[in-house]
C-alpha cells in the first residue's frame, strides 16, 4: 500500500477512474462514432465557418486590388502578416514538443493531449503557411521561391533567410503531417472497426492502410514513429530558429540581433502550451475527457508555459540590456523607441504585462491547480505573444536609421479580416477534427492504464515490450 | 521644377479636348464666324466693347500683334492680370526712379546677398537659382563662398538656405527695410523698427564691405516701398552696373499697374460699357481679388464672352465660348527668358486636340489674313524684325544640344528645355549653323532656323536703362497696413502648384512641400509659440519637429499620417470658407499666418477639384500680399498627407553641414574610416569585377543643393513613376525614387537651424542588404556596380526595402499606373518600364540612358566619355549640385568630387559602400552675427582616437 501512495507520487495519474481497455476504446471513439453529434458543435462549427468566410473574402479582395488593401507602408514593409505568420507558427510548436520531444524524454503525460496538440499544430501551420503567400505582392507568383528546374533558367537565392523559411515550413508541414498521421493510423483501425456506418466504416478503412495489430505491424508502427519523432525534434527548434533569422539576417536596429533563435523558439513553445490550454480545458469538459486530460495534465503544461515565460522574459530583459551595451546610438534609439519614447510603448508594456507579468502567478498552487486560472492566463499569454511580434516586427522598422523615412503603422479592417478569418479558419478544421477523428489517442492512453503494465513500472514499458516482440518477431537467428 | 511637370500638364486628360459654345460642341470655324461677326457691329465704335484680359504678356509677338491692332479697333483695351505679377516692384521703380524699370540680377557677381522675402531659389527661376550656385559652389580651387542673407515672413527654401535668417512679421517689412537701409549708408531714412539692432548692423557692416559684390533683392509680395529702399541699398552699395542692372519692363502698358488695369475693367463692365471680353489663358473667376471678382454677375453683363485656356475651368464655364487651348509643348510661340532674351517656343508634337494658341485667336480681330496658323504669324513677326546672327563668341554660353558636355549652359535658358528632353523633338537637329550669315533671301530662314534649333534669338537681351534711384518717395507717406485682428496673415503661391493653374497636375500635387512635405493640400503656417498660445496641434510629438500630430491611433483605416487642428480664418474680416488645416512652421514668425494660394479648385479637373481652402476668396486688392485677421479653433482635426514627418535629426551623422570658419575641424572630425576589412563578403572580387567595367558613381553636393524639388519631378517624368493619391501618400506610399529629406539642426525650433537639405536615392551599395535577402534575385548587382532591378521576377516579399538603410525602395502596394488612358500612354518614357502592381521599384542611376550612352559609344567604337550619361535628377539640377560618371576614370568629374575632403559617405558604419556619396553642406557664417554659435567639436575626435587604437580601453 505504502508503495502504491509513494507510486501514486512519482508517477501522477494520467488517467483517473476505473478505466479498462474497452472502456478506454468506448469513451473516446464513440464521440465520433455513437454518440450524437452535440448542439454546441454544430453552433460552434457554423460560427467558426462564418469566420472562415471573413478569410475568403479577404483573400479574394486582395488578390484583385492588391496588398495595399492592408496597413502594410513603405517604411514597415512586413505588418499584421508576418505578424500573423510567426504568431500561427509559434502556436504550432507545442504540438510538435509534445509528440516529439517529450515522446524521446519518456514523458507518458503526453499522450493524452498528443493527439489534439498535434492537430492544432498542423492547424495552425496551415493558417500560418496562408501568410508568406498572399503577403506577397504578386502572390501567384510565390511558387517561385521553390527551387524547381525551370525555363528561366534560375534558381532562388539561397542567401535569403526568406528561402530558408520556404525549406523550414514546408518540412515542418510535412513531418508533422505524417507523425500525426501515422499516429493516427492505429486508432483509425479501431474505429474502422466499431464503425456502423457504411461509408465512414470504408473511409476509416481506408486510412488505416489496413492495420490490423499484429505484433509486426506494432514493431514497425513503433520504429516508424520513434524515426519521425527524432527527425521532428531538431524541428522543433529549427523551425522558429529559420523564421527568427528572417529578423536576425536583417540589419534593422531590433531585428538584427544574435538571440533570436532561442529567444523565438522559447516563445513559440510558451504560445503553444497556451493554446493547447486553450483548447484542452473546453475539450475535457465538453467531451468529459476529465478522465483522460486530467489536473494533472493542465498542471504540467502550466509549469512548461511558466519555465518559458521566464526565458521569454529573460529575452526582453537582455534584449534591452544589449540595445544599451552595443554602444550603437540606433540599437540604443530602437529600445528607447519602443520602451518609453515612441509612439508604441504601451504595447511593449501590454507586452510585460501579458507575457512576463501574467506567467507569474503559476508559481502559486492555486493558480496552477485552478482551470479558470490557467485559461484566463492562456488567453493573456496568447494575446501577448501576439503582441510580441507586433513590438519587434513593427516598433523596430517604423523607425530605424533615416528619420526622413519614419512613419506610423496601423492596419486597416482588411489586416484584422484576414487574422479573425484564420482564426475561424483553425476553429472550423478543429471543429471537424473532434467530429470525425479521435481526439485522444485510444491505444496510447490504453498503454498508460495498469492492466498495460503487466511487465512492471509504465515507464518500463517500451524497452520491454519492444524487446520481447521484436526477438519473438524475429525470422532470422539473431547472431547471423 | 514647373516645366518638368509641363510634360504631365500636356497630356492631361483632363484638359478640354474641343470647342465648346454654350456648353454644346461646336468647331472653331463657328465660333470664329460669331466672333468676326461680333467684332463687325463693334467696329463703327473702333472696337470700344472689345477687352482682351490676359495673363502678363512677354511674348514679343502677342505684343505685336495687339499693337497692330491697335491701328484696326483703336478703342479695344489689353488688359493683364494674374494673381502673382509684378505690380510692386513696378511701383516701387517708379517710386525710386521715377519710371518702371525691370532690375535684372546677377548672382554669380554677388558675394554677399540679401534678401528680403524673395525667395529666389524656389525653381520658379532657374537661371537666379544657377547664379547664385556659381557663387555657392566650392572647391580646391574655389574655397570663397558667397553668404546669404534673409530677411522674411514665410520661411522659404531661400530663407532655408540662409546662412542668417531673420522672421520678420509682413507688417514690420517696411521699417526694417528701412532699419536696414539706414545702416548700409542711405541717406534720410528713418526707422521705427528697433528689433534685432545688432544682428541689422553686423550684416549692414558685412555688404558694405563688399560694395559692388553685394546685392539686396525683394520679393514680388513686398509693397512698393520696400522694392524702392531696394534700390536706395543696391545704388549706396554700388551695385547698379555691377550686380543689378535695369531695364524696361517685358510687359506691356506697364505704365499702369495690372490691378489699375483690372479695377479699370470692372468699372467697365458694371457700367455695361464692356460687350465683348476674351479671356486669354487666365481664371479670373477664380482668381481676382475678392472685393473686384469677375463673377458670375458680372459676366452676366458681358453679352459676348469667350475664353481660350487649358481646361473647361470656372471661367470658362460661364463664358460664351470656350476654346481649348494649345500646350506651349504643342504650339509655335515665342517668349522673354528673365533677361530679355528671346527664344522660340517649337511645338514638339502635334496639337492633341483641337486646341488654337493665342496668336490664333487674336488673328481673329484683324480684318485680313485672320485666319493665320501660330508659326505663320510668329515666323511673319520676326521676318519683320528681323534676326541677327549672334557672332560666334555669343553663341558658345548657350550651347548646342548636340554637344553632351555643354548641359550647363542649357540650364540656363528659362524656357521649357527640360520637356525637350523628355520627348524626341520631331524636327531634325539642324547642323551648326555657318558663322557668317548667308546674304540674300535665304538668310532669314537660316536665321530662324538657328534661332529654333538653338532655342534662342541671340542679341535680343534687354539693354540696361540708366536710372538713378531718389529717395524722395521716403517723405511720402507710406500707406500703412489696415484691417483688424489680432494675426497678421500672408499670402504665398503654393510652392508647387503655384497660383492654382497647375492644380490638376497630380505631380505637383504629389510633390512634398519642400519645407514641410506637404501633399496633396495647402495648410495654414504657424509658428512654435503661437501654435502655443492658441492651443494649435499642441498633440504632436515636439521632438519630431513636424507640423502636426502624428496620431496614435491604431484604429486609423483611413490613411493619413498627421493631423491638423481645422480652425477659421478670418482675413480683412472676411472667412475663408473652407476651414484651414494649421501646420506648426518654425521660421515663422510669431502671430503670423501663412495661407497658400492655388487650392480650393472647383472645376481643376479629376486631380485638383475640391482640395485645401481658397485664399483667393478673402484676398482683397487692398492686401493682396498681407494683412490682419483672426483665428478660430473649430475643434476638428483634419488628415494631412505628408511624405516625412520626422524632421528631427536625433543626433546622427546623415546630413552634414559644416561651418566655413572652422573647416578644418570638420574636416578632421567627419572623417570616415573605412570599414572594408570588416565585411564578410570579399572585397576585392567586388572591386576585381568593376575594375573591368564602368563604375558608376554619384556624389551630390549639399553645398549646392537648395531643395527646389526639380530632379524629384524630373525623375518621375524620366521613369514613369505613378502619382499615389493623398490616401495613399499618408499611408507613406509615395513612389518618388528621389526624395529631398529636411532636417531642423537643432532642438530649438524657435529659432530653427534650417531645414536643411538632402536628395535620398538609391545608394547602389556596392555590399547592399536588399541583394542578399531577396529570395528570388530580383534585384542583384550588374557587372558596373549598379543595384539593378529585375520587375519581373520580383514577387513583391518587401524585405529588400526593410533591410535597406536608406529606405529608397517603393512597392506598388496597388495597381497606381494608369494601364488605360491612352494620354498617358504617349506620355510615358517608351524607354522604361511600365511597372505592374506588387513589384518592388527604385532608382537605378538612369539606367536606360547609360544604355543608350553605351549603344552610342559602341557604334563609334570609342569609350562612354564622361559626362555623357546625364541622370534626369542631374541635367535639371539649376545648381549643378549631382555630379555622375565612371569612377574609373580619375579625371571624371565624378572622381574629382570624391576626392573632396567633404565627400562623406551616409551611413558609413554599416559599411555599405554605396556609389552615392554627399559632399557636406556649407554654411558660411558671418562670425560677427549676433546669431552666430561657433560649433563644437569635442568627442568626435576622442571617439576616433580610441577605435584606431584597437579598443584598448576595454
Amino acid at each position: 500500500m505504502q508503495d502504491a501512495i509513494e507510486e501514486r507520487k512519482l508517477h501522477p495519474a494520467m488517467v483517473e477512474g476505473d478505466h479498462d481497455f474497452g472502456t478506454v476504446s468506448d469513451r473516446i471513439g464513440d464521440l465520433t462514432l455513437k454518440k450524437r453529434t452535440p448542439f454546441f458543435w454544430f453552433v460552434g462549427f457554423a460560427i467558426a465557418f462564418l469566420v472562415a468566410q471573413l478569410l475568403m473574402v479577404t483573400i479574394l479582395y486582395l488578390v484583385t486590388k492588391g496588398i495595399g488593401i492592408w496597413g502594410t507602408n513603405q517604411p514597415v514593409g512586413w505588418a499584421f502578416p508576418i505578424i500573423n505568420f510567426v504568431w500561427w507558427i509559434g502556436i504550432g510548436h507545442a504540438g510538435t514538443l509534445i509528440s516529439a520531444i517529450l515522446l524521446l524524454l519518456n514523458q507518458k503525460w503526453r499522450t493524452s493531449i498528443n493527439r489534439f496538440a498535434e492537430a492544432m499544430t498542423l492547424f495552425a501551420v496551415a493558417c500560418a503557411g496562408l501568410y508568406p503567400v498572399f503577403h506577397t505582392g504578386r502572390p501567384w507568383l510565390a511558387y517561385w521561391l521553390f527551387p524547381y528546374p525551370n525555363t528561366m533558367g534560375i534558381w532562388p537565392q539561397f542567401r535569403s533567410p526568406l528561402m530558408w523559411d520556404v525549406f523550414a515550413v514546408s518540412t515542418y508541414a510535412t513531418v508533422s503531417l505524417l507523425f500525426w498521421y501515422v499516429g493516427l493510423i492505429p486508432d483509425l483501425a479501431t474505429l474502422r472497426d466499431r464503425a456502423k456506418n457504411p461509408i465512414f466504416k470504408k473511409l476509416y478503412a481506408i486510412f488505416s492502410w489496413g492495420w490490423r495489430g499484429s505484433a509486426r505491424h506494432w514493431h514497425r508502427y513503433e520504429l516508424a514513429y520513434l524515426i519521425l519523432a527524432g527527425i521532428s525534434t531538431p524541428l522543433v527548434l529549427s523551425v522558429h530558429s529559420v523564421v527568427s533569422l528572417d529578423f536576425s539576417v536583417s540589419q534593422i536596429p531590433g531585428w538584427h540581433a544574435t538571440f533570436f533563435p532561442p529567444y523565438f523558439v522559447a516563445g513559440a513553445i510558451y504560445a503553444g502550451f497556451a493554446m493547447v490550454l486553450l483548447l484542452a480545458i473546453p475539450l475535457r469538459h465538453l467531451y468529459n475527457m476529465k478522465d483522460f486530460v486530467t489536473k494533472t495534465h493542465l498542471i504540467l503544461m502550466g509549469k512548461v508555459m511558466l519555465a518559458t515565460g521566464l526565458i521569454v522574459g529573460y529575452s526582453y530583459i537582455m534584449e534591452a540590456f544589449f540595445g544599451w551595451y552595443s554602444g550603437s546610438q540606433y540599437e540604443w534609439f530602437m529600445i528607447k523607441n519602443r520602451i518609453w519614447e515612441g509612439p508604441y510603448w504601451a504595447f511593449y508594456w501590454m507586452l510585460m504585462f501579458c507575457n512576463v507579468i501574467s506567467p507569474q502567478f503559476l508559481w502559486f498552487k492555486r493558480f496552477r491547480e485552478s482551470e479558470f486560472w490557467l485559461f484566463i492566463i492562456s488567453i493573456i499569454v496568447s494575446i501577448g505573444m501576439w503582441l510580441e511580434r507586433f513590438v519587434i516586427i513593427v516598433t523596430s522598422i517604423q523607425r530605424d536609421f533615416l528619420p526622413s523615412s519614419w512613419a506610423m503603422y496601423s492596419p486597416t479592417i482588411w489586416d484584422w479580416t484576414m487574422f479573425i478569418g484564420t482564426l475561424g479558419f483553425f476553429f472550423c478544421l478543429f471543429f471537424l477534427f473532434v467530429r470525425f477523428l479521435p481526439i485522444i489517442s485510444i491505444f496510447e492512453v490504453r498503454t498508460l492504464l495498469p492492466q498495460a503494465n503487466v511487465h512492471g513500472r509504465p515507464q518500463d514499458f517500451d524497452e520491454n515490450v519492444l524487446e520481447v516482440e521484436y526477438t519473438y518477431d524475429r525470422t532470422d537467428p539473431p547472431n547471423s | 521644377m514647373l516645366a518638368q511637370a509641363s510634360v504631365l500638364g500636356m497630356f492631361d486628360p483632363d484638359r478640354s479636348k474641343e470647342v465648346v459654345n454654350r456648353g454644346n460642341p461646336k468647331t472653331w470655324q463657328a465660333f470664329s464666324t460669331e466672333l468676326r461677326a461680333r467684332i463687325e457691329d463693334d467696329r463703327a465704335s473702333g472696337g470700344a466693347g472689345i477687352r482682351f484680359l490676359t495673363e502678363t504678356i512677354t511674348s514679343p509677338t502677342l505684343i505685336d500683334q495687339f499693337n497692330s491692332l491697335k491701328a484696326e479697333l483703336p478703342n479695344a483695351k489689353l488688359v493683364q492680370y494674374e494673381p502673382i505679377n509684378s505690380d510692386n516692384a513696378m511701383n516701387g521703380a517708379r517710386a525710386a526712379f521715377g519710371s518702371a524699370a525691370q532690375p535684372i540680377y546677377k548672382f554669380d557677381k554677388a558675394d554677399r546677398i540679401l534678401s528680403l522675402d524673395n525667395d529666389f531659389l524656389s525653381g520658379f527661376n532657374v537661371a537666379y537659382t544657377n547664379d547664385f550656385a556659381k557663387g555657392r559652389h566650392f572647391s580646391e580651387e574655389k574655397k570663397e563662398i558667397n553668404r546669404l542673407y534673409c530677411v522674411e515672413t514665410t520661411i522659404t527654401i531661400t530663407g532655408a538656405k540662409a546662412d542668417h535668417r531673420l522672421a520678420v512679421k509682413p507688417s514690420q517689412m517696411a521699417e526694417a527695410a528701412k532699419a536696414i537701409a539706414k545702416a548700409v549708408g542711405v541717406a534720410g531714412v528713418n526707422s521705427t523698427y528697433t528689433d534685432n539692432a545688432a544682428w541689422i548692423a553686423a550684416m549692414a557692416k558685412d555688404l558694405q564691405s563688399a560694395k559692388g559684390r553685394s546685392l539686396v533683392v525683394v520679393g514680388d509680395n513686398q509693397p512698393p516701398v520696400v522694392h524702392a529702399l531696394a534700390h536706395l541699398m543696391n545704388a549706396a552699395l554700388g551695385n547698379v552696373g555691377q550686380t543689378v542692372v535695369y531695364v524696361e519692363p517685358f510687359a506691356p502698358n506697364s505704365e499702369r499697374s495690372q490691378l489699375d488695369q483690372y479695377r479699370e475693367l470692372i468699372a467697365d463692365i458694371d457700367a455695361g460699357k464692356v460687350k465683348m471680353l476674351v479671356i486669354i489663358d487666365g481664371n479670373p473667376m477664380y482668381n481676382t481679388p475678392s472685393d473686384l471678382r469677375l463673377d458670375a454677375a458680372r459676366m452676366e453683363k458681358i453679352p459676348f464672352r469667350a475664353h481660350l485656356g487649358l481646361y473647361s475651368d470656372e471661367t470658362a464655364e460661364y463664358c460664351h465660348w470656350h476654346v481649348p487651348s494649345k500646350h506651349f509643348l504643342e504650339s509655335w510661340g515665342d517668349a522673354r527668358a528673365y533677361d530679355g532674351t528671346a527664344g522660340i517656343v517649337q511645338p514638339l508634337i502635334s496639337p492633341i486636340y483641337d486646341g488654337h494658341s493665342a496668336y490664333e485667336l487674336v488673328q481673329l480681330f484683324f480684318k485680313e489674313n485672320f485666319d493665320k496658323k501660330d508659326l505663320d504669324i510668329v515666323k511673319a513677326y520676326w521676318q519683320k524684325t528681323g534676326i541677327t546672327p549672334a557672332a560666334a563668341s555669343k553663341v558658345a554660353p548657350a550651347a548646342v544640344p548636340t554637344e553632351p558636355t555643354v548641359n550647363a549652359g542649357e540650364k540656363t535658358r528659362a524656357t521649357a528645355d527640360p520637356a525637350e528632353k523628355a520627348s524626341p523633338a520631331p524636327e531634325a537637329k539642324a547642323s551648326p549653323a555657318p558663322a557668317a550669315a548667308p546674304t540674300g533671301g535665304t538668310a532669314f530662314e537660316d536665321n530662324w532656323r538657328k534661332a529654333v534649333h538653338d532655342g534662342f534669338i541671340p542679341n535680343t537681351a534687354a539693354t540696361a536703362k540708366a536710372v538713378t534711384a531718389s529717395a524722395g518717395f521716403l517723405s511720402q507717406p507710406t500707406p500703412a497696413p489696415n484691417g483688424s485682428g489680432d494675426l497678421e496673415i500672408a499670402i504665398r503661391p503654393d510652392p508647387s502648384i503655384y497660383d492654382g493653374r497647375f492644380a490638376n497636375n497630380g505631380w505637383l500635387q504629389e510633390l512634398p512641400n519642400p519645407l514641410n512635405k506637404v501633399t496633396w493640400t495647402n495648410v495654414g503656417l504657424i509658428s512654435p509659440k503661437t501654435a502655443e498660445k492658441l492651443g494649435i496641434n499642441q498633440t504632436r510629438d515636439v521632438r519630431e519637429q513636424a507640423g502636426a500630430s502624428e496620431g496614435t491611433t491604431f484604429f486609423n483605416t483611413k490613411g493619413g499620417n498627421l493631423f491638423s487642428d481645422q480652425v477659421r480664418i478670418t482675413y480683412q474680416g472676411a472667412e475663408v470658407a473652407e476651414p484651414v488645416a494649421m501646420w506648426i512652421s518654425p521660421g515663422q514668425p510669431d502671430d503670423t499666418i501663412t495661407l497658400h494660394m492655388g487650392y480650393g479648385r472647383t472645376r481643376a479637373g479629376n486631380v485638383g477639384s475640391n482640395i485645401g481652402y481658397n485664399v483667393f476668396n478673402v484676398r482683397r486688392s487692398d492686401a493682396l500680399d498681407a494683412g490682419f485677421g483672426s483665428l478660430k479653433a473649430l475643434g476638428t482635426t483634419e488628415e494631412v498627407s505628408s511624405t516625412q514627418t520626422h524632421f528631427n535629426m536625433e543626433g546622427r551623422d546623415l546630413l552634414r553641414s559644416w561651418d566655413v570658419n572652422h573647416l578644418e575641424e570638420e574636416i578632421k572630425a567627419g572623417h570616415q574610416h573605412n570599414e572594408i576589412d570588416k565585411s564578410m563578403f570579399p572585397y576585392e572580387e567586388h572591386q576585381a569585377t568593376y575594375a573591368k567595367n564602368h563604375k558608376w558613381a554619384m556624389t551630390v553636393d549639399l553645398n549646392s543643393c537648395v531643395g527646389c524639388n526639380a530632379c524629384v519631378i524630373a525623375c518621375q517624368s524620366e521613369n514613369n513613376i505613378p502619382v499615389v493619391g493623398k490616401e495613399q501618400v499618408g499611408r507613406h506610399r509615395m513612389m518618388h525614387w528621389m526624395r529631398i529629406d529636411a532636417y531642423y539642426g537643432g532642438e530649438d525650433l524657435n529659432n530653427p537651424d534650417g531645414p536643411h537639405f538632402q536628395p535620398v536615392l538609391c545608394q547602389q551599395c556596392e555590399q547592399a542588404p536588399c541583394e542578399v535577402v531577396c529570395p528570388v534575385h530580383a534585384t542583384a548587382h550588374s557587372a558596373e556596380g549598379l543595384n539593378d532591378m529585375t520587375y519581373n521576377r520580383c514577387v513583391g516579399t518587401r524585405y529588400c526595402s526593410n533591410n535597406c538603410p536608406y529606405k529608397v525602395r517603393r512597392f506598388n502596394f496597388m495597381l497606381y499606373q494608369d494601364w488605360d488612358t491612352p494620354q498617358y500612354k504617349l506620355m510615358r518614357n517608351p524607354e522604361v518600364t511600365i511597372r505592374s502592381r506588387g513589384v518592388m521599384e527604385k532608382c537605378n542611376y538612369c539606367t536606360q540612358r547609360i544604355a543608350a550612352a553605351r549603344i552610342a559609344s559602341e557604334k563609334d567604337g570609342r569609350a562612354i566619355r564622361d559626362g555623357e550619361v546625364m541622370t534626369a535628377c542631374q541635367s535639371v539640377c539649376p545648381t549643378n549640385a549631382i555630379t555622375f560618371g565612371d569612377m574609373h576614370d580619375s579625371n571624371s568629374a565624378v572622381a574629382k568630387t570624391k576626392q573632396d575632403h567633404r565627400n562623406y559617405n551616409l551611413l558609413n558604419e554599416l559599411n555599405t559602400q554605396p556609389r552615392t556619396t554627399y559632399l557636406a553642406g556649407l554654411k558660411n557664417f558671418n562670425t560677427e552675427m549676433p546669431d552666430y554659435k561657433a560649433p563644437a567639436f569635442p568627442a568626435k575626435e576622442a571617439s576616433t582616437k580610441e577605435e584606431k587604437t584597437g579598443g584598448e580601453a576595454h
